[in-house]
């Protein structure tokens, strides 16, 4: 046993596999420790925010205040303000009022607000243009000149009694605060989602279901595989055509339609992770009982079987304790592909709204089924699904690379 | 006189078939045979000649397609599990390849513990179990300390099939069925385990039935001897009648196939 595990760990695949699935482990075990926020909690009011730091704009005004002589700090101010579609509708005035394309770089700011000053014209019509675009042009054109304005911005509060406006203080455009001292920064590494909850926790929480739901469900499907096929394949006969006679018949049905059947049937109320687990596993079994039997059968003429019957040993000892050691390692990698498998089969279920009850927790499935009902892949915010993808990615990539190590260690056929 | 000996094994249309329709093999085709208590026994045959099918059928390990199996006169009854126990004490084994016969996973003294309990010593002190397997050890030249927490596998071929008698020591069957016992064993180790065999068999009264292509070793040890080809008794009598003067043509290929220091291997027949 120990030089078996030693063996084990030291198959190249199965460590990177093993290293892989450990970290995704501690990860969903230490980040609720830290962030002990529920991890369905809504904080942003709107959808979709960019992964970033969020830094509280009311406390920044309160902080003190710093003053910077840093040169390109206007340039950049305009730069970041100057927005893809804006430069875009640049463009498109500037070629309207008859500049040749070729002389316009819209990734150029100061040559492209240079050519904007010298040729906007609120008066000029161009063919084609609505009502609607002059406004915008109009507006787009003032809100550059504010941006371009070097004069302080003064905040003021709204007197009580009279109701009128009192400055209380003046931000210079050089002014700057320091991160630290603002009390309020939040970091949303992946930005929310749809319902403006931090992607981030959610995904880990997420990570932790889909795993639980993975280890319910191979279990499940493992262990009836293997009572099946042990029973079927040792005993043989009748009762080995009985067994798979049902095993053909799981063959033949599509396991995803009789999945997605019982997931409809059972209600909304009471599809929770642990049911939609273990729903996965009674439809996943099959494979695992027809090879388990297979090798049951190449088991039980051999000779330390018929020396045990010989030692008078009972049809129970011999199964648990002459075939069932022999079978043990092929056992446990066929676990390990019904684990992956099962987060798989959730994903694929939750995809189609047939998931577990969306209130209490997130999954993997789930949170790929936000985002596609929200358009986050049409939108282009990534951050909803991208690292959701990774996540199931990589658990079945480290998952299969274990299996790939194991199967090494134990076939001698395939040993380098 | 030797028919004065009691009955022990008495085979009447024994048959297997594998298969069916037209992949179906015919192993063993109505076979009749008559062993008595004491004689030594060979069934002779090149391999796929039946040999081992007749000899799982002997044991009870499978069923025979048709044909009847007595047992000490009676018809072998092992409808149930505790009868097949009582079958078994009776009769036992030893396999062709050793490194195949033994659970990789249980240790040796599980496998000696294991006849222990076949013969009914399951309550006797541990002290009183320990003795019993370093006697049997002991029989078979293997020192029981040094095997004690060993596993099988980490033995050499011969010594585990020693290991094997040490078995058959501990249970006493009154037949063994040794299939092949010798034929992966060094030349030396055979010698040891024949004698071994020979005198369990004087010692127990035990009666051993070898299964093996070697015709040479089948005149040396036995008294009776069967010639089996394609699943049936071509020729069978003494091992002085059927291998000094054999009548049938397979007798004959089997013994110049055997070959002889001094004398150019006659390789025609093959």
């Amino acid at each position: 046993m120990k030089h078996t595990l030693r063996q084990v760990f030291e198959s190249g695949k199965f460590v990177s596999g093993f290293a892989i699935f450990v970290a995704i482990l501690l990860v969903v075990t230490i980040y609720p420790l830290l962030v002990p926020e529920p991890p369905l909690r809504i904080i942003g009011q709107g959808t979709f925010f960019e992964p970033g730091i969020y830094v509280n704009v009311y406390d920044s005004i309160s902080a003190p205040h710093f003053t910077l002589n840093l040169d390109e700090a206007a340039e950049r101010r305009i730069a970041g303000r100057l927005a893809d579609r804006d430069r875009g509708a640049i463009l498109t005035w500037l070629v309207g009022v008859g500049i040749p394309e070729s002389e316009i770089d819209i990734a150029n700011t100061e040559q492209l607000l240079d050519q904007w000053f010298s040729n906007f014209d609120p008066t000029v019509r161009i063919p084609g243009m609505t009502n609607a675009d002059r406004n915008y042009y109009i507006r787009l054109n003032s809100s550059i000149q504010g941006l371009l304005s070097t004069e302080d911005v003064i905040i003021a509060h709204a007197n009580e009694e009279t109701a009128s406006l009192e400055a209380a203080g003046t931000i210079r455009p050089s002014a700057y605060v320091n991160v630290g001292q603002i009390p309020n920064v939040r970091i949303l590494p992946l930005g929310t989602d749809n319902f403006g909850r931090d992607v981030l926790t959610e995904l880990v929480k997420a990570t932790a279901v889909s795993l639980k739901i993975g280890f319910v469900a191979g279990i499940i499907a493992t262990t009836i595989g293997l009572i099946l096929g042990l029973v079927s394949g040792y005993v043989g006969g009748f009762v080995d055509d009985v067994l798979m006679f049902i095993t053909n018949m799981f063959i033949v049905i599509p396991s995803f339609v009789l999945l997605i059947l019982i997931s409809f049937s059972i209600s909304q109320e009471q599809r929770g992770a642990v049911t939609i687990a273990v729903v996965i596993g009674f439809t996943s079994w099959v494979w695992t009982a027809r090879a388990v039997r297979s090798q049951v059968i190449s088991l039980r003429n051999r000779d330390h079987v018929n020396l045990s019957k010989l030692s008078g040993h009972s049809i129970a000892h011999i199964i648990f304790r002459d075939i069932l050691p022999y079978i043990a390692s092929y056992v446990v990698m066929a676990l390990i592909l019904q684990i992956s498998s099962a987060i798989l089969a959730e994903a694929g279920l939750s995809i189609l709204g047939l998931g577990p009850k969306t209130t209490e927790v997130p999954t993997l499935g789930l949170m790929m089924n936000w985002a596609m009902i929200y358009q986050a892949h049409i939108l282009g915010k990534w951050w909803a699904y991208l690292p959701v993808i990774i996540v199931i990615a990589l658990i079945a990539f480290s998952m299969n690379l274990m299996n790939t190590g194991l199967d090494q260690v134990f076939n001698p056929a395939l040993r380098e | 006189m030797l028919d004065e000996r009691k009955p022990c094994l008495r085979g009447r249309g024994l048959t297997k078939v594998f298969g069916l329709g037209r992949s179906k093999t015919v192993a063993v085709d109505h076979v009749d045979f008559d062993f008595k208590e004491g004689e030594v026994i060979s069934i002779v045959g090149e391999s796929g000649s039946g040999k081992t099918t007749l000899a799982k059928m002997l044991l009870g390990l499978i069923n025979p397609t048709e044909g009847e199996i007595y047992f000490q006169g009676k018809r072998r009854d092992i409808s149930s599990n505790r009868k097949r126990k009582a079958y078994w004490k009776q009769i036992q084994a030893i396999f062709q390849d050793p490194f195949a016969s033994y659970n990789i996973f249980n240790k040796i003294d599980s496998v000696l513990l294991d006849c222990i309990n076949m013969i009914g010593g399951k309550r006797l002190p541990h002290e009183k179990k320990v003795e019993m397997m370093a006697e049997a050890c002991g029989f078979v030249n293997l020192k029981y300390e040094e095997l004690t927490n060993k596993y099988p596998f980490e033995l050499s071929g011969g010594q585990q099939q020693r290991l094997m008698l040490a078995r058959v020591f501990i249970l006493k069957p009154k037949i063994l069925v040794a299939d092949e016992p010798t034929s992966m064993i060094d030349a030396c180790s055979r010698a040891t385990i024949l004698d071994m065999l020979m005198q369990l068999r004087s010692e127990g009264g035990m009666t051993p039935i070898f299964i093996t292509h070697d015709i040479g070793l089948a005149y040396y040890v036995s008294d009776t001897v069967y010639i089996m080809e394609k699943g049936r008794f071509v020729e069978s009598g003494s091992a002085d009648d059927v291998i000094l003067k054999p009548q049938e043509p397979y007798t004959k290929r089997l013994i110049s196939d055997v070959p002889k220091i001094y004398e150019e291997w006659d390789l025609s027949t093959v």
